[in-house]
């Protein structure tokens, strides 16, 4: 395999011109049909070729085969091993062995609360699901909800109370700290800065109000990389205060976003998803489905579900923002006419639903296009309903990036004597010209209280290892203001302290518990009449009732938003930065389970890359290629602002011509054993004049190449035989829905029930089966993780990724559909379709995968010897081998967090999904106990529960009253790959977009639906 | 040229190919057998414990039922072990200074548990539900046998998997009247085939052998 053949973009364009109808494709290796893609497409694993020829590699092979054989062998011997039950001394209220509870918390996003249920066996937390009751939840979470529990077990967390890296206890530390704070005292703190996160707890802003009072003179910071001040400033340009809006997206027929990714990240992304979705499902024939245009500078998932998106540098976006509102007749200066035939159409739409539409604006635009969207939902008539205001919902909100650069200066200038820096890790995410770190050691003592020993640890006197937030009580406000307590799941692991201990501690009470710090809050809050009831319903809920911020009614000023942020327009390379859309800002790093999920669009895992378009990559030479070891491609050198660096190249189609994406959260040196140094440091790029963008990037191709563990091309489904089309992803738009409803149906021959030498299975009891509505699904990642949590589905790694052995049970392939410069996204997850005439089972020799009399594919572990041959004949390559011990077996942290309902499977075993078998058995046992039916809705698979958008829909397809068998009598409802006769137990739903008819085509989706650009664009 | 082999190597080739397909055949039977031996199943060996628990005097002698102490039989997938409070309801009273109750009392007085050798000891990949067993008449000495008699536990049967299947493919011949579920000295009426039949239909009991009904 040493002869690399690379992907020919000019090629690649002819290809694409040159194919008539909608064509679907995944990447532009499977365009250009190189070897390497073709190694993916038709062999079940493509490494094992090079294992053989490679010299080292076969003697590596051939060493692990034998130690394998030699231990198979060996491990059937032995008598199972003593094992021992250790019973409670005294049982605990409501715990019953072997019946989990579930406890209502909140996990923090940036700050703000999102409600979850916590599964716990026992005492440990196992598994994380929505609460229902919860604004920000609504029975669903995002990815990092789920993955929050690995946080809990992270085997890397910080385990002690150091000072200059040496042990100390919490009594040391209170000693150390005395001196400290009489000096301030004396001063009356003014050499003393508190430096958080974002903060909304009101318990947690009482106590620095607390504290800032006994020390007036003292300054309480606050900065994340990822913050909300340009909303905020936008909000006080276009009202005069600072105010939070709202949005209702279930009442916005016509939504613009300019740049926001509300779908994919924010304090609201998991309700607006619900919302969002909830407008594009179709109930029969009829439709009455939402239309969104996205105006972006880097792909987001939200625009990959726009129906129209046009890709723009971000600096460009506020003069299209301009356009749109002088096309509504605000008196703005600065209208870029450039894309008049987009903007057209898109204000006569706008206008046409006053009232029931909405503009939305990015974080990383500047404050004047947050007013503009503010100015133009006025001008709509929107205000008030599909958008509404309320007072901030942070405890203090400031701008985080003047506050910030404050307590630099200070620090700087000396003037800082103690430092206590409560969470973050400002010292690897602060812009680099801020220089924070210089400034930071300049301060005599400094104290740090984090989840890990990271950067910032390493360069403070005092480390504190910080409670995780499921194991420590606190509160937080959601998105809409409401009070979600945080209550612990389990005792500190490590024995950590929570930011309300620290502060206790700053303020004379040293060993007062979190639980009675923020229940004496409440007291104070609730009042002594009937406290215990309300606090203990509070508790109960997640969330305190009635506790949402009220609405404000809002005037537009007329004010500075006017003329434009950003006169000068620029005609070189543009850098934009982004959070990661699976590690966030750098925080879940050490996360496994996040680093390892493909990254919605890019489908990359465990490492950022300079995000480039494909008009770029081919001016500049950028050669990328698949192989059995990984994606290769150039390593490119990115001068930006005096700094430079190094970073693979990767090609994005859809994203803007002269402009390269960055993703934040990466180059961590110290986030733990998963995390440290995966990846380019963004940061060491991002500066504080432009947070989000700048102009000036130069950027050159070193020569050197690098490898990037993409799924992208891993289980690929051939899409055309010679004799036929598949058709795996069916979409229409609106217009031909109503024409055909029926059209997803006609895609594809479904052959006749008895079509089967063997003789057809029936079902007395229930027949399970799930539908996925297309339509719906906006490829959030949310399911892909629950799936790995409740399923105890093992880390592989990027080497192992990169050959294709990833294990999660769930994927979720990402189709373009049209040309190479602005196509249309489609999202599409597969599992295992659960076939009535499953290829798998007929070819393992041991009958290890057999049919179940309700109709599941089941797996058995212990009877499976490893032959591959299922995954060989799967056509849906959904099954998961275990090449390798992947699952940690040793560590005990690890241990706990185990779904002990779920076989934790050892190397040499097929795996696949089994429609979460535990759940269809607990809810059997459970009806069957209280002789009663099971109910429709009362089995839920970890990846419906999830999912946002409630795409997901699992059900009795014997009941004719189930809603999984009202999907399925949808006419958009279709089998993947039905015409192999394969009949899949999981169904899909043709998705259906609603683009704007006036829209010309060249402009929008038309031109990826007509592919028109792509014949007439100059060859790159 | 005369022949290297004498004539009588034909029988004896013939002998050692019997004798060695038989040895195979022997060898595969061997652990075949020994995997189904008491020695493999732990099948009948009373195994020690940190405190000689007897449920020969606690069930057969003072008549205590199943449920005072294995709390989560009917509700959930395990039985449970009760916790130390359990005994010392009791045992703070009675033999409150007996010495072979002395682990008992150190385990109240410290918190710390007392740890039991499982004696039931299914392998990670079954899943077995005690409720769904119970609720359906299957006795607890169906599985578990007189314990009413036992000194110190031992595994009463063989837990293999075809033991299993025996009541999965013919719950008839193992139902019993719920009533009698936790009577540990219940003998099986002489038409129990009839009576089965009978309870299978009253209880909708429908024991699965699909794979995933154990293993998941």
């Amino acid at each position: 395999m040493s002869q690399e053949s690379f992907v020919d973009l000019s090629m690649v364009r002819r290809r694409l011109a040159g194919s008539g109808g909608r064509r679907y494709w995944k990447s532009l290796e499977e365009l250009a049909a190189t070897p390497g893609f073709q190694n993916f497409l038709e062999r079940e694993f493509p490494e094992q070729a090079s294992e053989w020829s490679d010299p080292s590699g076969r003697r590596e092979f051939l060493r692990i085969m034998g130690a394998s054989l030699a231990l198979a062998g060996l491990t059937a011997c032995t008598r199972q091993p003593e094992e021992k039950i250790v019973p409670y001394v005294k049982s605990p209220e409501q715990v019953v062995p072997g019946r989990p509870l579930f406890f209502a918390t909140s996990v923090l996003d940036q700050g703000f609360a999102k409600g979850v249920l916590v599964e716990s066996h026992l005492g440990r937390p196992t598994k994380i699901e929505g609460n229902p009751e919860h604004p920000a939840s609504l029975g669903a979470t995002d990815a990092f909800g789920q993955a929050t529990i690995l946080g809990l077990y992270d085997p890397d967390r910080s385990k002690t109370i150091t000072n200059r890296g040496e042990i100390r206890t919490w009594g040391a530390f209170l000693t150390a700290l005395q001196p400290a704070l009489a000096a301030q005292k004396a001063l009356g703190g003014a050499g003393f800065r508190i430096l958080t996160e974002t903060v909304t707890s009101p318990t947690l802003a009482a106590q620095l109000d607390a504290l800032l009072a006994q020390y007036p003179a003292a300054k309480w910071h606050q900065y994340q990389p990822v913050s909300a001040d340009n909303a905020r400033a936008g909000a006080e340009l276009a009202f005069g205060e600072a105010l939070a809006a709202q949005y209702r997206l279930a009442e916005a027929d016509v939504i613009l976003s300019l740049e926001a990714d509300f779908l994919g990240s924010g304090p609201a992304n998991v309700r607006l998803i619900r919302e969002f979705s909830g407008r594009r499902r179709i109930e029969g024939e009829h439709a009455r489905l939402n239309r969104l245009y996205v105006v972006e500078g880097s792909p987001s998932i939200t625009g990959a579900a726009a129906d129209h998106r046009l890709p723009l540098r971000s600096s460009e976006i506020e003069g299209v923002a301009r356009a749109v509102a002088a096309g509504l007749g605000l008196p703005v200066e600065g209208a870029d006419r450039a894309h008049a035939a987009w903007v057209g159409p898109l204000v006569k739409d706008l206008r046409k639903h006053g009232g029931r539409s909405l503009v939305l604006a990015g974080e990383s635009q500047p404050a004047e296009v947050h007013a503009l969207a503010h100015a133009m939902n006025g001008e709509l008539g929107n205000l008030g309903k599909t958008v509404v205001f309320t007072a901030p919902v942070e405890a203090r909100p400031l701008n985080q990036l003047a506050s910030l650069r404050d307590l630099v200066a200070d620090m700087a200038g000396g003037e800082v004597a103690l430092l206590l820096v409560l969470g973050g890790n400002p010292v690897y995410n602060a812009p680099a010209d801020l220089a924070l770190a210089a400034a930071l050691d300049q301060v005599p003592l400094r104290i740090h209280l984090g989840l890990y020993q990271d950067e910032t640890a390493e360069r403070c006197h005092w480390h504190l290892a910080e409670a995780h937030g499921l194991e420590s009580w606190s509160d937080a406000r959601a998105f809409d203001g409401s009070v979600s307590i945080v209550q612990p799941l389990i005792a500190p692991l490590y024995g950590g302290k929570s930011a309300h201990e620290v502060l206790a501690a700053f303020l004379g009470f040293g060993d007062r518990a979190g639980y009675q710090v923020v229940r004496e809050h409440w007291k104070g809050l609730f009042g002594a009449d009937d406290f215990e009831g309300r606090w203990q319903r509070a508790v109960h809920d997640g969330v305190v009732a009635g506790s949402a911020l009220p609405e404000k009614p809002v005037t537009l000023a007329s004010g500075d938003w006017v003329r434009p942020a950003r006169q000068a327009r620029n005609p070189g390379l543009e850098i934009a930065f982004r959070a990661d859309p699976t590690i966030g800002d750098g925080r879940f790093a050490n996360n496994g389970w996040l680093q390892e999920l493909p990254k919605p669009l890019t489908k990359l895992t465990w490492e950022n890359a300079a995000l480039l378009s494909p008009r770029l990559a081919a001016r500049l030479g950028i050669a990328v290629s698949s192989t059995a070891s990984g994606a290769t491609t150039d390593l490119v050198e990115l001068r930006y602002a005096g700094n430079a660096l190094k970073v693979p190249a990767w090609i994005v189609p859809g994203h803007p011509e002269d402009s390269v994406t960055l993703h934040l959260g990466y180059g961590r040196r110290k986030a733990g054993r998963v995390g440290s140094g995966l990846g380019v440091n963004a940061y060491a790029l991002r500066r504080s004049d432009g947070l989000w963008f700048g102009a000036g990037l130069e950027i050159r191709k070193t020569g050197e190449r690098a490898i990037l563990a993409c799924t992208q091309d891993h289980w690929t489904i051939e899409h055309e035989t010679q004799t036929t089309k598949r058709h795996l992803v069916r979409s229409a738009d609106l217009a031909e829905f109503e024409r055909n409803p029926h059209f997803a149906r006609e895609m594809s021959e479904e052959p006749p029930a008895d079509l089967s030498m063997y003789p057809a299975h029936t079902y007395r009891g229930h027949a399970w089966g799930m539908t996925i509505d297309l339509s719906a699904c906006v490829g959030c990642n949310a399911c892909v993780v629950a799936c790995q949590s409740e399923n105890n589905i093992p880390v592989v790694g990027k080497d192992q990724v990169a050959r294709g052995r990833e294990m999660q049970w769930i994927r979720i392939d990402r189709y373009y559909q049209g040309g190479l410069d602005n196509p249309e996204t489609h999202h599409q997850p597969v599992l295992c379709m659960h076939c009535e005439n499953a290829p798998c089972e007929v070819v393992c020799p041991v009958a290890a995968t057999v049919h179940s009399d309700e109709g599941l594919n089941d797996m058995v572990y212990n009877r499976c010897v490893g032959t591959r041959y299922c995954s060989n004949n799967c056509p849906y390559k959904v099954r998961r081998f275990n090449f390798f011990l992947y699952q940690d077996w040793d560590t005990p942290s690890l241990k706990l967090m185990r779904n002990p309902d779920v076989t934790v499977r050892s190397r040499g075993v097929m795996e696949k999904c089994t429609y979460c078998v535990q759940r269809i058995n607990q809810a059997r046992i459970d009806a069957k106990n209280q002789d009663r039916p099971l109910r429709d809705g009362e089995i839920e698979t970890a990846c419906q529960s999830v999912c946002p958008a409630r795409a997901i829909v699992f059900g009795d397809v014997n009941d004719p009253k189930s809603r999984v068998t009202g999907q399925k009598s949808s006419p958009r409802n279709y089998g993947l790959l039905a015409d192999l006769n394969t009949r899949p137990r999981t169904s899909y739903l043709a998705s259906v977009r609603n683009p704007n008819p006036d829209m010309p085509r060249e402009a929008g989706p038309g031109a990826a639906r007509a592919s028109l650009e792509l014949g007439s664009g100059p060859d790159v | 040229m005369s022949q290297v082999f004498h004539r009588s190597m034909n029988t004896l080739a013939r002998a050692s190919l019997a004798i060695g397909l038989l040895g195979a055949g022997g060898g595969v039977g061997l652990v075949m057998a020994v995997s189904r031996s008491p020695y493999a199943t732990r099948q009948g060996v009373a195994r020690e414990q940190p405190v000689p628990f007897s449920h020969q005097h606690h069930v057969g002698g003072m008549g205590i039922d199943c449920r005072y102490c294995h709390t989560a039989v009917e509700t959930s997938a395990v039985a449970g072990i009760p916790p130390t409070k359990t005994c010392m309801n009791c045992h703070s009273q009675i033999w409150a200074d007996s010495p072979a109750l002395e682990p008992v009392r150190a385990s109240f007085r410290t918190g710390n548990s007392l740890q039991w050798v499982r004696v039931y000891d299914l392998p990670e990949f079954v899943y077995f539900d005690h409720s769904a067993h119970v609720n359906k008449g299957v006795g607890c000495s169906t599985c578990h046998g007189r314990v009413d008699l036992m000194p110190l536990l031992s595994q009463e049967t063989s837990l293999l998997m075809e033991w299993c299947l025996e009541c999965h493919r013919a719950p008839e011949r193992f139902l019993r009247p719920k009533g009698e579920v936790y009577n540990a000295a219940y003998q099986p009426p002489a038409n129990q085939l009839e009576l089965g039949k009978q309870l299978v239909k009253l209880y909708d009991a429908k024991p699965r052998t699909s794979c995933s009904t154990c293993h998941r």
